[in-house]
């Protein structure tokens, strides 16, 4: 039995009129790698909002192993090890890649008081950062000062930011976009490998990564769940086929 | 300008003014002195709107209570004791900072600019209205602190050139408290605060706190400035506590780059320097000062402490060094 560690139940979320989110159900596991699919404006970013405390819910609860944490704000979420990455790059843009990643690594053992500490020399998060940028492929890119970096490699660097804080659940919000497709294809790899201790919920348009990565995968439309099933029941869908996989199609 | 260069420039400076008053007269050492004490008022509010990006603009509220606080556990024959009224008068700005940063670091751009000033009127209005500290006339310190720890005295701050040597102290072991700060996990929080918030919050960071403590840090530290200021001119107003001098403490941070504890000392002495020189020349220094100024805000965008760099730039023909 696997084990469960995020989950929402009836998440809604409204923006005045608009429902944006509709008594969405989704649990991730550990192990799983979750991908939620679903057209522009569907709502995926709003889900991830709420999963991450960036945005409160209009209704509905989230638990967090088991325990109510709706009303846990996003740096709450952080500590307790959900992690998440952003869709549009969210980045220190005048520090280097090693010190976004570094501060990204002290948030796990912050040691606020000890002022006689020199920062850039604490072993444990100097380490941390040094793997997570090495896992998201930027090795010998650690004095590069973030901003100046390309969009692609700047893409990189917020998925290293999310690893470095070592959280349990990754919430991952079209990581893939803006990077080129030999990084893509690391980043695919480097997914399948995560997800063996971790819960992912991966966002993504691209679907041969898709179908590559996904355990499960579930399909939104205008803010409510379609579908939600393995890949081969989402692939064989009538429904999401004509909602979506054909509307891709389409314009394809 | 690289560091080699840069703590030789530091070390020279701090030569000069450890040696002034042997060969300077006592009105220019008293002016020296209150360039120190400016310089921490400004290195203090430097670690909110520099390092932290919180743009205080009512920093003499914290500054003016020290001061107060001084003139206030002064008794009217006797001198106070040193080693009580300097850290009580810490500890009472440091104490109303925390009191307002609870409120006003709830506001964030605009909003926290006006909230801070509209504390720090308050603040101005309870000493310029109430009978509490002798109302706009201010009040007289007639004795300095005593600084005798059990029948031992160590220095006396009556003594000019002890006086001066104490200010000299506290400043530089402000810079130095500073420094630590800036580079311990806690400074690199506040660094990041100032670049991107919202991330040190998914990150894991609760950044109101790490506010709130640097808030109360730059609180504790005016109070050092106001209670030294106190010290040394013997008298304190309610002016100490009016925007003008928030205002005259935000220009030493941007004349002198802010971001830059060196700068914010250059951008005090740079401040005193030049209204000493332009109220020397003419009634209407205001106007000199002014454009002063915005002449420096336009010709040296990151202010004195980024001058040098873009010097060496220019002589390097275009190739900056740093
Ligand atoms: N902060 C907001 N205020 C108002 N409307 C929003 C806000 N965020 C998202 N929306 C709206 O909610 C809907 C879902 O958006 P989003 O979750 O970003 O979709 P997706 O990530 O699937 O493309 C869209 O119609 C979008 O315009
Ligand atoms: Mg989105």
């Amino acid at each position: 039995m696997s084990e469960v560690l995020l989950a929402a139940e009836g998440m809604t979320r409204r923006f005045g009129g608009l429902l944006a989110n509709r008594d969405v159900n989704i649990q991730l596991e550990r192990g799983v790698l979750h991908a939620l699919l679903g057209p522009n404006g569907a709502g995926k970013s709003t889900c991830i909002n709420m999963l991450s405390g960036d945005l409160p819910p209009s209704e509905g609860t989230i638990r967090y192993k088991g325990e109510d944490i709706t009303a846990l704000t996003s740096y709450q979420r952080s500590k307790i090890g959900i992690g998440r990455s952003y869709q549009r790059t969210n980045i220190f843009p005048k520090f280097t890649v090693l010190e976004n990643c570094r501060l990204a690594a002290q948030s796990r053992k912050p040691r606020p008081w000890s002022l006689l500490t020199n920062a850039l020399r604490m072993p444990e998060a100097v380490e941390r950062a040094r793997a997570a940028i090495a896992e998201a492929g930027l090795s010998g890119r650690e004095d590069r000062v973030a901003g100046t970096m390309s969009h692609g490699e700047q893409r990189q660097l917020e998925i290293a930011m999310v690893l470095a804080t070592d959280a349990e659940v990754l919430l991952l919000d079209e990581p893939l976009a803006g990077m080129g497709s030999e990084e893509s294809a690391q980043m695919v790899t480097l997914l399948n490998r995560l997800k063996a201790t971790r819960a992912i919920l991966l966002v993504e348009h691209d679907m041969d990564a898709v179908f590559a990565v996904a355990d499960r995968i579930t399909v939104m439309v205008n803010g409510q769940v379609l579908e939600s099933g393995s890949p081969e029941q989402i692939r064989n869908s009538p429904d999401v086929q004509a909602a979506y996989l054909g509307h891709e199609a389409e314009h394809e | 300008m690289n560091s080699r260069t840069s703590t030789i420039f530091k070390l020279a400076v701090m030569a000069g003014v450890l040696a002034f008053p042997a060969f300077g007269s006592d009105f220019y050492a008293e002016m020296v002195a209150k360039v120190l004490i400016l310089a921490i008022f400004a290195m203090s509010l430097d670690l909110l709107v520099g390092f932290t990006g919180l743009v205080s603009f009512g920093h003499a509220a914290y500054f003016g209570i020290a001061a107060y606080a001084v003139a206030l556990m002064t008794p009217k024959y006797d001198p106070a004791n040193l080693w009580l009224a300097l850290p009580a008068s810490i500890l009472a700005a440091a104490a109303a900072a925390f009191v307002i940063g609870l409120f006003v670091l709830r506001t964030k751009g605009i909003y926290f600019i006006m909230v801070t000033l509209a504390f720090a009127q308050m603040a101005y209005y309870v000493f310029h209205d109430t009978p509490l500290g002798g109302g706009s006339d201010g009040i007289y310190l007639n004795f300095k602190p005593d600084a005798t720890i059990a029948g031992w005295v160590p220095f006396d701050l009556n003594e000019p050139h002890h006086l001066y040597y104490f200010v000299v102290a506290a400043m530089l072991a402000v810079y130095g408290l500073l420094k630590l700060v800036l580079r311990s996990p806690f400074g690199r929080v506040l660094v990041g605060i100032r670049s991107n918030e919202h991330r040190m919050l998914s990150l894991g960071y609760a950044t109101f706190r790490y506010k709130l403590a640097a808030f109360t840090l730059a609180g504790g530290l005016a109070g050092f400035a106001g209670f030294l200021y106190a010290v040394l001119f013997g008298f304190v107003t309610p002016e100490y506590l009016s925007w003008h001098k928030s205002g005259d403490v935000l220009l030493m941070v941007i004349l002198g780059g802010m971001g830059n504890l060196a700068g914010a000392i250059a951008g005090a002495a740079a401040l005193v320097g030049l209204q000493e020189i332009f109220t020397g020349m003419t009634k209407h220094w205001q106007l000199l000062m002014g454009l002063t100024i915005v002449a420096a805000v336009l010709f040296m965008p990151g202010g004195m402490a980024a001058t040098p760099a873009r010097i060496m730039a220019r002589i390097n023909g275009g190739k900056t060094n740093e």
